[in-house]
């Protein structure tokens, strides 16, 4: 089951989600802002953590520390082992087939800059990285990098007015020179999600690899880097209830082997000389320095968290209020949504006749709703809708109608004073 | 309603806010440099035409929230015909008031004091200082942009 499909619907009768026990877990919800209760709207910047995760950091910094695959006393294999059981956790997590690849980086970032940093060693002049037009800035400005250092092309498939990619284009944009395709699974601004299962067989008919930005994915839905078939797949740890810094670069196996190694250090060698280097085996090649090592064991926690209450529970809950919300803000007068694809998760963007984002942001902090205000790291989509910025309400299964009500209620205030 | 909301959509800054003052692209202007806020998109460019050491006109267009329009608004307004360096000194007490809570005292700020608790919205600041650093950068002809960050 999986809300990100494009065929299958969930089960409703099936599943169930009781948000005021999941809430409890969050201690930080718990809180006034400027004397009204916080409603937490802006998680698609960044989720909470629940206690779970947060406990399993303490505990691993209060008992378990040391550092990884380096000694033979008791507390480093402690650590190695909460630290590789991490990694097995993400593999199962996204369905691959081997912890081998499965390489922790400080987010989805960073993810992509090694991959276009490796596999953009072997790119030529005239070559192509084909994106699209709703990219966060992480999957347009590393290829522009690339670009600049090749000589190569980026090539950028269309959006259409609801803010879905243009397909047909999408598809026939797809050539000989296309090096490599890079997509969000779901994107940040509009909360498109992507028909990545068919992007993805149109590259491979053409022979061509595809990374996958999960940034805004793994929080909603089950990931199945198996059945999707994409070669790279980037996500982050504090998208999905983990803690920041840590992140992940999912590549297929033989992808990872042929790419060279990216920076160097200790722990992504086997051995070294002045003469020679060897590297290590994956995903070790990839993790130079000693890594973030309570960052993954958070992560780790975050995994079972969200399986313990069920992706499925979770995308079919957060598709309820999604929807929800969508018909709220778009009874408001003189409001627009911006993006309304036909599928979507977990975010709505939108703008006020009038009234500019910023003073509806600082309105809403003041009746305690926080939303993202501004241009979202996704400046090019700001563009083709003709704005500046918008507002964005983005949501986690820890949400709540009542607190899209006082997000309207807030909206109705903000008009009343600003415009 | 928490009062402090009111205390920064202050009506004057909302009057200022609908309806700027000299917002308008000059047909000839002897500078222009565009500020820019990276952290929301906002772009306000300020227009400036000299005659010796005098601002001759000082104009503005763009966009930008109700704080940033009405700061440009008031900015124009408190730096039209004043002396180059008269105007440094009204910007430096701008700076002031915004960074140290310094209560500007020239009459050709008592508008600009509508806007004294954006000091408690330190994401706000700068939506208020950006047409103040834009008119800075056109003084010193130091360029044709400036950003906020």
């Amino acid at each position: 089951m999986n809300a990100l499909s494009h065929t299958s619907k969930p089960d409703a009768a099936r599943l169930a989600l009781d948000v005021e026990r999941v809430r409890v877990d969050f201690p930080i919800l718990h809180q006034q802002v400027h004397g009204c209760p916080l409603a937490f709207l802006d998680n698609a910047a960044s989720a909470q953590r629940p206690r779970q995760v947060t406990e399993a950091i303490s505990h691993y910094y209060h008992h378990d520390h040391a550092n990884v695959h380096r000694g033979v006393h008791t507390l480093s294999h402690r650590a190695t082992d909460a630290y590789e059981g991490a990694r097995e956790k993400v593999r199962g997590f996204i369905n691959a087939a081997s912890t081998s690849e499965i390489v922790f980086t400080r987010g989805t970032t960073e993810s992509i800059n090694l991959v276009a940093a490796t596999l953009g060693q072997s790119v030529r002049p005239g070559d192509e990285i084909l994106i699209t037009h709703l990219e966060h800035h992480s999957n347009i400005v590393p290829w522009k990098l690339l670009c600049e250092r090749t000589g190569a092309v980026l090539r950028v498939a269309p959006i259409d007015a609801d803010g879905a990619v243009r397909l047909d284009e999408l598809q026939q944009m797809i050539g000989p020179r296309t090096r490599l395709v890079a997509v969000a699974h779901v994107s940040n601004a509009l909360g498109t999600v992507n028909p990545v299962k068919r992007i993805v067989e149109w590259a491979h008919a053409a022979d061509v690899p595809v990374l996958l930005d999960g940034a805004q994915a793994t929080l909603h839905a089950a990931v199945d880097v198996r059945e999707l078939d994409c070669e790279f797949y980037a996500f982050s740890g504090h998208k999905m209830c983990g803690p920041t810094g840590i992140g992940v670069l999912y590549g297929k196996q033989h992808w990872l082997e042929k790419l060279p190694p990216w920076q160097g250090g200790g722990e992504m060698i086997l051995s070294v000389s002045f003469a020679e280097t060897v590297y290590n085996k994956l995903p070790y090649k990839f993790e130079a320095g000693t890594p973030n090592i309570a960052g993954a064991i958070g992560l780790g926690a975050a995994i079972d968290y969200l399986s313990e209450i069920g992706l499925a529970n979770i995308a079919a809950y957060e598709s309820r209020l999604l929807g929800y919300m969508t018909d709220r803000l778009a009874a408001i007068d003189g409001l627009r949504l911006i993006g309304t694809a036909e599928v979507k998760a977990g975010v709505q963007s939108f703008v006020i006749d009038g009234i500019h984002p910023h003073d509806l942001g600082t309105v809403l902090d003041h009746k305690g709703v926080a939303i993202r205000t501004g241009h979202h790291c996704a400046m090019p989509v700001m563009e083709f809708f003709g704005v500046a910025g918008t507002a964005r309400a983005s949501l986690a299964f820890y949400n709540t109608q009542s607190e899209i009500d006082q997000l309207i209620d807030a909206l109705q205030v903000a008009r009343e004073i600003l415009s | 309603m928490n009062s402090g909301l009111l205390d920064i959509y202050r009506q004057k800054v909302l009057d200022h806010s609908r309806n700027p003052h000299n917002m308008r692209q000059p047909a000839r202007a002897d500078r222009q440099v565009t500020g820019f806020n990276p952290l929301c998109g906002d772009k306000l460019t300020v227009f400036l035409t000299l005659e010796g050491n005098i601002i001759k006109d000082v104009a503005f267009d763009g966009s930008g929230c109700a704080i940033s329009l009405a700061a440009a608004s008031m900015m124009t307004d408190a730096l039209q015909g004043q002396s180059v360096d008269r105007a440094g000194e009204l910007i430096q007490e701008v700076h002031a008031m915004f960074g140290e809570g310094a209560v500007p005292h020239d009459r050709r700020l008592a508008d600009m004091r509508a806007l004294e608790n954006v000091r408690d919205y330190p994401s706000r600041i700068k939506c208020a200082t950006l047409p103040w650093t834009a008119v800075q950068a056109a003084l010193d002809d130091s360029g044709k942009q400036v950003s906020t960050e």
